[in-house]
C-alpha cells in the first residue's frame, strides 16, 4: 500500500496536493467512508432505539436515537413473555441445527470419496453435483411441495428441512477442499491400519475445520433468514419460524408499533451478533463460499 | 551522465532500522551489486533508489541532483523484478509498450474508447510500436510481441522484463534478484546476457543479489551488507583478497574461510599447539581471529614418504582427513590439522597433485599441509581486519 | 501382492459407495426426481386442488407467452435489476477499493458495512418500511427538511420498484464488498510497483492498467451472482407490497409463487420454474465462459 501514498503524494507535488497535504486527502475519504457506514448501520440503530420506543413515539417528527420516553422493558416483555417469539426462535434454530447437522453428515463422507476415493460413477456424480449448485430450491419447490402435500409431512419440521438435507455446494466446496490433502499422509495413515472412516474423522475433518466452519456460518445465516420455504410449507403456529412469523404477524404491530420492532429485533440480533462476536470466520466463510474455493 | 550517489540514508519500518547511515557512490555506467543475507537492507536500498519506499533520511542524487522528491517517471530509472512483475492481461508488446504510453500520451489518450478520439493516441502509437519493436529485436523476442506472459516460459519473461526496463533509455538499470526464478543452467547464460547488455549499453547498473557467484562475476565494484550497513564496497577480487573484515570474508568465497582463534605470542601468534612467527600492525594484546582461505593450506605430501617440494616455505603441519568431498578437477578435505585439534577446516586441494592418486587417499589417512603464510588474513576480537608485519623470524634474522 | 492391491481397490470402490450413498440418494431425491417431475407437471394443469389432471402439452408454455401478467412481471424484473446491478457493483467496488488502501479504521469500517449481509431482511424490511413511510417515515423527514418530497416510496408504481431496489443493494454491499476486497487482495504489489516505475502513478491509471483487468474474474463473479440475487427478488416483495401497488412490483419469482401455492395452478407455475431454471442456466454458462477465459498466470 505504500507505493499508492506514495505515488499519491508524487502526483500532489505536481498539482493540487502542494495546496493540500495527501493526509486531508485520506482524512476526507475516512471521512466519506464512515458517512456511507452510517447510512448502513443506521436501519439497526432505528430498529433497537423505536424497539424502546412507545407507540406513539415511534412516529415522532424529530426522531431522537435516544427514546424520550423508554419503553424497552414492556416492549420487550410483551416480545419474549406475552406472545410466542421464543418458541419461534426455538423452531428455527431446531430447523437450522438439523439442516447444517444433515448437510455436514451427507457431504463430508460424499465429499472426501469424490476426493479421494476411486469408484465407478465418481465423475457422475461429481458432474450431478456441480449441476446441481446452479439449481436453487425456488424451481424444484413445486413438486416436492406435492410430494410433500401427498404424504402428509407439510408443516413438519421435515418438510422444513428436506429441501436442505443435502448441500451439493458443501460437497464441491468440502471436495475441492480435500482434495489439496496430501495423498502420501492417507497412504501413510492406511498402512498403519487407519479405516477409511477413522481417516476422515482423525485427519480430513481436523484439517479441514477452516472450511466446515465457513460453510456452517453461510448456511445456518442462509437457513435462519430464509421465508421462502418456510412461508410454503408451515401452516400453524406451532411450526413457525422467527422470519415466518414476523411476516405473518405483522398486522398484529400495526397499532403497537413498540412491541413490533422490539419482535424484529429479537428475530435478527441473534445473526447480528453472532457475526459481531465472529465477524473473521463469517467474512472468510463469505470469501471461501463465494469465491468457490 | 548517470553518477548515482547515496547520502547518509536512513530508514525503519516501525522499530525496525532496515538501514543505517548508508552512503554510496555509483560511477556513471559502472555495474554495482548489492549482495548479502535476506534482511540485510539491500532490496529496501535499490527501492529507495527506485523511490518505491522514501528514506526517512538522506539524499539520492542521480546525475548530480537530487531527486528526492522526484516521482520514479522523472527518475529517469527502470527497474527489473524479482518476479518480473509482467502486466498477466497485457501481451509482451503491451508490457513493453507501458512506460512509453505512459510518458508520451496525455491521460486522454490513454483512456478505454475515449483514446481513439484523441490524436495524439493515432500520432504516437505507431512510433512506440516501432520503438518496442526494436529493443524486442535486439532481445530476440520479437516472435513473443503477441503472448501474453502466461504463454512464456521464465527465461523468456525475464527477458520481456528486461525489454520493458530497456524501452524507456534509462540512465539508472535496477534489478531485484533477477535471476533468483530461473533454474541453475539459465542462470548461467542470462548472467552472461546481463552482462553483455551493461557493456553495449554503457548504462548504471545496480543489481540486488544474496548470491555472491552473482556479484563477483558481474560486478564492476560490489557492495556487501549487513544489518543496514555497507560492510565493504570494492571490486570483487579486492573484496576476496582483502576484506575489511571478518564478516566480509566469510561472506565471500565458497568453501567458507577457515578461521582458527590466535593469541599473540612472543614469537608471534599462537595458534593451537603452533606458533606462527607472524604478528598483526599494531596489534597490541587480546585474542586474534586467523584466516585461512582453504586453497592457501596446501597439500604437500604424505607422512613417511618423502615430500615433494614447497616445504620450506610454508608453516607446516599435518592434516587429518575425515571427510572427502570430489569436486572433479579439485578434491574438497575436511579435517583437522594437528596443532589445533578442535577446529574443523576445509582445503582445496588439486586432484592427483601433491598427494599422489587420489583414488588412494581415505578418510582418517594423515597428510602434510603447508599454509603459506602470505595469505593469512588477520582480525581482532571484533573481527576487524589486522594489517600483517611481516613474518617474524626473518625480521629476527635482520635485527641480528 | 497383486491380489491384496487388488482387493484393496475393491474395497476403497466399496467405501466409496458407502461415502457417497446418503448424499446420492438425497440428491436424487431433492435434486433429480423433482426436476424431471417439473417438467412433468408443466405439460399438466394438474392443481392439487383435485387430483384430477389432464397432459396439456404446451399449453403453460403458450399461457406463459401470451400471459400479460407474465410479461410486466418480467419487464418489473428487468427495470428492477437495472436499478439494482449497477448501483449495488459500483457503491460495493468503490467501497472495497477505497477501504483497501485505508491502513486505520479497516476493520471495523468492514464490519460495519458488512452487518446488513447477516441480518434478517424480513426483519430489516419492515424498519425500512417505516424509514420510508410516506407521511411520518424518517427518510421523508429528512427529505422535507431540505425542501424535498414526500415520496411515497413503497405506495407509489413510478417509485416501488427503485424503492425495493435501495432495500436491496443496502443488504448486498457488503457481501459484494468483501468478495471485491478478496479480489484486490490478491492482485500482487508488485504490478502496482511495476505501474509505478512504468510511470502510471495518476490513480484512474493505476486502476484501468493495474486494478481493472486483475480484478477481471471477481468482477464477473460478483455480476453474475448479483443477476441470479436480482432475479431472485422475493422476501421484500412479499413482506413489503404484495406485488402492489397495481402490480408495480409483481416480479417473476413472486408471480410464480402466487401462481403456485396461492392460486395452486401448480402446471402453470411448473413453466415458470423450468422459465427460471433456464434464465439460471444461462447465467452459469456465462460465467463459466468468461470466468475460464479470463484466467490469467
Amino acid at each position: 500500500m505504500a507505493d499508492i501514498t506514495d505515488a499519491r503524494y508524487d502526483a500532489g507535488r505536481q498539482g493540487l496536493g502542494r495546496i493540500l497535504p495527501t493526509s486531508v486527502f485520506g482524512a476526507l475519504g475516512t471521512l466519506m467512508l464512515f458517512a456511507g457506514a452510517w447510512v448502513m448501520v443506521f436501519p439497526f440503530v432505528w430498529l433497537v432505539s423505536s424497539s424502546l420506543k412507545p407507540t406513539d413515539e415511534v412516529f415522532d417528527a424529530d426522531f431522537s436515537i435516544i427514546p424520550k420516553t423508554f419503553a424497552g422493558f414492556r416492549n420487550y416483555y410483551v416480545v419474549l413473555f406475552e406472545q410466542p417469539y421464543l418458541f419461534f426462535l426455538m423452531n428455527s434454530l431446531i430447523v437450522c441445527a438439523g439442516i447444517l447437522i444433515m448437510q455436514l453428515l451427507t457431504a463430508i463422507p460424499a465429499a472426501y470419496a469424490l476426493a479421494k476415493l476411486k469408484f465407478r460413477g465418481r465423475s457422475i456424480l461429481f458432474g450431478a453435483v456441480i449441476a446441481g449448485i446452479t439449481i436453487p430450491v425456488n424451481v424444484t419447490s413445486i413438486p416436492i411441495f406435492i410430494g410433500l402435500a401427498k404424504t402428509n409431512l407439510l408443516d413438519t419440521y421435515f418438510a422444513m428441512m428436506f429441501p436442505f438435507l443435502v448441500s451439493v455446494f458443501a460437497i464441491f466446496l468440502f471436495r475441492q477442499f480435500f482434495k489439496t490433502f496430501p495423498d502420501s499422509i492417507i497412504q501413510a495413515a492406511r498402512i498403519d491400519g487407519f479405516s477409511e472412516i477413522e481417516i476422515v474423522l482423525r485427519l480430513i475433518v481436523p484439517s479441514a475445520v477452516p472450511a466446515i466452519a465457513a460453510f456452517s456460518i453461510f448456511s445456518f445465516v442462509a437457513h435462519w433468514n430464509d421465508l421462502y420455504w418456510p412461508l410454503i410449507v408451515v401452516q400453524s403456529q406451532d411450526k413457525m419460524t422467527a422470519t415466518l412469523a414476523m411476516m405473518q404477524y405483522r398486522s398484529a404491530f400495526d397499532n403497537d408499533y413498540g412491541a413490533g420492532f422490539a419482535a424484529a429485533t429479537v428475530v435478527t440480533a441473534p445473526m447480528v451478533i453472532a457475526f459481531l462476536l465472529a465477524r473473521r470466520h463469517f467474512i472468510r466463510g463469505i470469501t471461501m463460499t463465494g469465491l468457490k474455493g | 551522465m548517470a553518477r548515482l550517489t547515496l547520502k547518509n540514508v536512513e530508514k525503519s519500518f516501525g522499530s525496525t532500522h532496515v538501514l543505517r547511515d548508508v552512503s554510496l557512490d555509483v560511477e556513471d555506467g559502472e555495474f554495482v551489486s548489492l549482495v548479502g543475507h535476506s534482511g540485510c537492507g539491500k532490496s529496501t536500498l535499490l527501492r529507495i533508489i527506485a523511490r518505491l519506499e522514501t528514506p526517512d533520511a538522506g539524499d539520492i542524487l542521480i546525475g548530480g541532483r537530487a531527486v528526492n522528491a522526484l516521482a520514479p517517471k522523472h527518475r529517469n530509472i527502470a527497474m527489473v523484478f524479482q518476479d518480473y512483475a509482467l502486466y498477466p492481461h497485457m501481451t509482451v508488446a503491451e508490457n513493453m509498450s507501458m512506460p512509453l504510453v505512459m510518458a508520451r500520451l496525455p491521460m486522454r489518450a490513454r483512456l478505454p474508447l475515449i483514446r481513439f478520439l484523441a490524436p495524439a493516441h493515432h500520432k504516437r502509437m505507431p512510433e512506440i510500436k516501432a520503438h518496442v519493436r526494436r529493443v524486442a529485436a535486439q532481445l530476440q523476442i520479437e516472435h513473443l510481441l503477441d503472448r501474453r506472459p502466461a504463454q512464456l516460459s521464465g527465461g523468456q519473461r525475464q527477458r520481456v522484463a528486461l525489454g520493458r526496463a530497456l524501452v524507456r533509455d534509462p540512465q539508472v538499470f535496477l534489478m531485484d534478484e533477477p535471476l533468483s526464478n530461473l533454474d541453475a543452467k539459465l542462470r548461467v547464460q542470462v548472467r552472461k546476457e546481463i552482462s553483455e547488455l551493461h557493456a553495449s549499453s554503457g548504462l548504471t547498473f545496480v543489481y540486488v543479489t544474496h548470491d555472491q557467484v552473482e556479484a563477483m562475476t558481474m560486478s564492476d565494484r560490489v557492495a556487501l551488507m549487513r544489518n543496514g550497513r555497507i560492510l565493504q564496497f570494492a571490486p570483487p577480487n579486492r573484496l576476496y583478497a582483502d576484506p575489511d573484515s571478518i564478516d566480509v570474508a566469510q561472506f565471500i568465497g565458497s568453501p567458507e574461510i577457515n578461521t582458527l582463534r590466535g593469541l599473540p605470542h612472543a614469537d608471534g601468534i599462537a595458534v593451537g599447539e603452533a606458533v606462527w612467527p607472524i604478528r598483526a600492525a599494531g596489534h597490541k594484546s587480546g585474542a586474534l581471529r586467523v584466516g585461512i582461505r582453504p586453497e592457501a593450506i596446501s597439500v604437500s605430501g604424505v607422512p613417511g614418504l618423502s615430500s615433494i617440494g614447497e616445504k620450506a616455505n610454508g608453516l607446516q603441519a599435518r592434516l587429518e582427513v575425515r571427510l572427502i568431498e570430489d569436486l572433479g578437477p579439485e578434491v574438497l578435505l575436511h579435517g583437522r590439522l594437528d596443532f589445533c585439534p578442535e577446529e574443523d577446516v576445509r582445503v582445496r586441494a588439486q586432484k592427483g597433485s601433491a598427494y599422489g592418486h587420489d583414488d588412494t587417499l581415505r578418510t582418517a589417512a594423515w597428510l602434510e599441509v603447508s599454509i603459506d603464510p602470505e595469505r593469512l588474513l588477520l582480525f581482532d576480537e571484533q573481527g576487524r581486519r589486522l594489517a600483517m608485519a611481516g613474518v617474524v623470524r626473518q625480521r629476527v634474522k635482520e635485527e641480528a | 501382492m497383486d491380489r491384496t492391491h487388488a482387493g484393496f481397490h475393491h474395497v476403497q470402490a466399496w467405501m466409496g459407495y458407502f461415502f457417497v450413498a446418503p448424499a446420492t440418494f438425497l440428491i436424487l431425491v431433492i435434486y433429480a426426481v423433482p426436476i424431471v417431475l417439473v417438467l412433468l407437471v408443466s405439460f399438466t394443469d394438474y392443481t392439487l386442488v383435485s387430483d384430477y389432471f389432464e397432459f396439456v402439452g404446451l399449453e403453460n408454455y403458450a399461457r406463459m407467452f401470451s400471459d400479460a401478467q407474465f410479461a410486466r412481471a418480467l419487464v418489473n424484473t428487468l427495470i428492477y435489476a437495472a436499478i439494482f446491478l449497477p448501483a449495488s457493483f459500483c457503491l460495493s467496488l468503490v467501497i472495497a477499493i477505497a477501504l483497501q488502501e485505508r491502513k486505520q479504521f479497516k476493520s471495523i469500517l468492514e464490519v460495519l458495512y458488512f452487518l446488513p449481509v447477516t441480518s434478517t431482511l424480513t426483519a430489516m424490511a419492515l424498519v425500512w418500511s417505516a424509514m420510508m413511510d410516506s407521511r411520518q417515515g424518517i427518510i421523508n423527514n429528512l427529505l422535507q427538511s431540505i425542501g424535498a418530497g414526500p415520496f411515497n416510496f413503497l405506495g407509489s408504481e413510478q417509485l416501488v420498484l427503485v424503492s425495493l431496489a435501495i432495500i436491496s443493494i443496502w443488504s448486498i454491499v457488503g457481501f459484494n464488498m468483501v468478495l471485491f476486497l478478496a479480489g484486490l487482495s490478491a492482485i500482487p504489489k508488485g504490478l502496482y510497483e511495476a505501474a509505478t516505475m512504468d510511470g502510471a502513478d495518476h490513480p484512474l491509471d493505476r486502476f484501468l492498467k493495474v486494478t481493472w483487468p486483475m480484478l477481471g474474474p471477481t468482477a464477473m463473479f460478483v455480476a453474475v451472482t448479483s443477476s441470479i440475487t436480482a432475479f431472485k427478488l422475493f422476501d421484500p416483495v412479499a413482506l413489503l407490497t404484495r406485488g402492489g401497488p397495481n402490480g408495480a412490483s409483481e416480479v417473476f419469482l413472486y408471480l410464480a409463487f402466487l401462481e403456485g401455492f396461492e392460486y395452486f395452478n401448480l402446471g402453470y407455475s411448473a413453466a415458470l420454474s423450468l422459465f427460471f431454471l433456464i434464465v439460471i442456466f444461462i447465467f452459469a454458462l456465462f460465467q463459466a465462459f468468461f470466468v475460464e477465459r479470463k484466467v490469467h498466470y
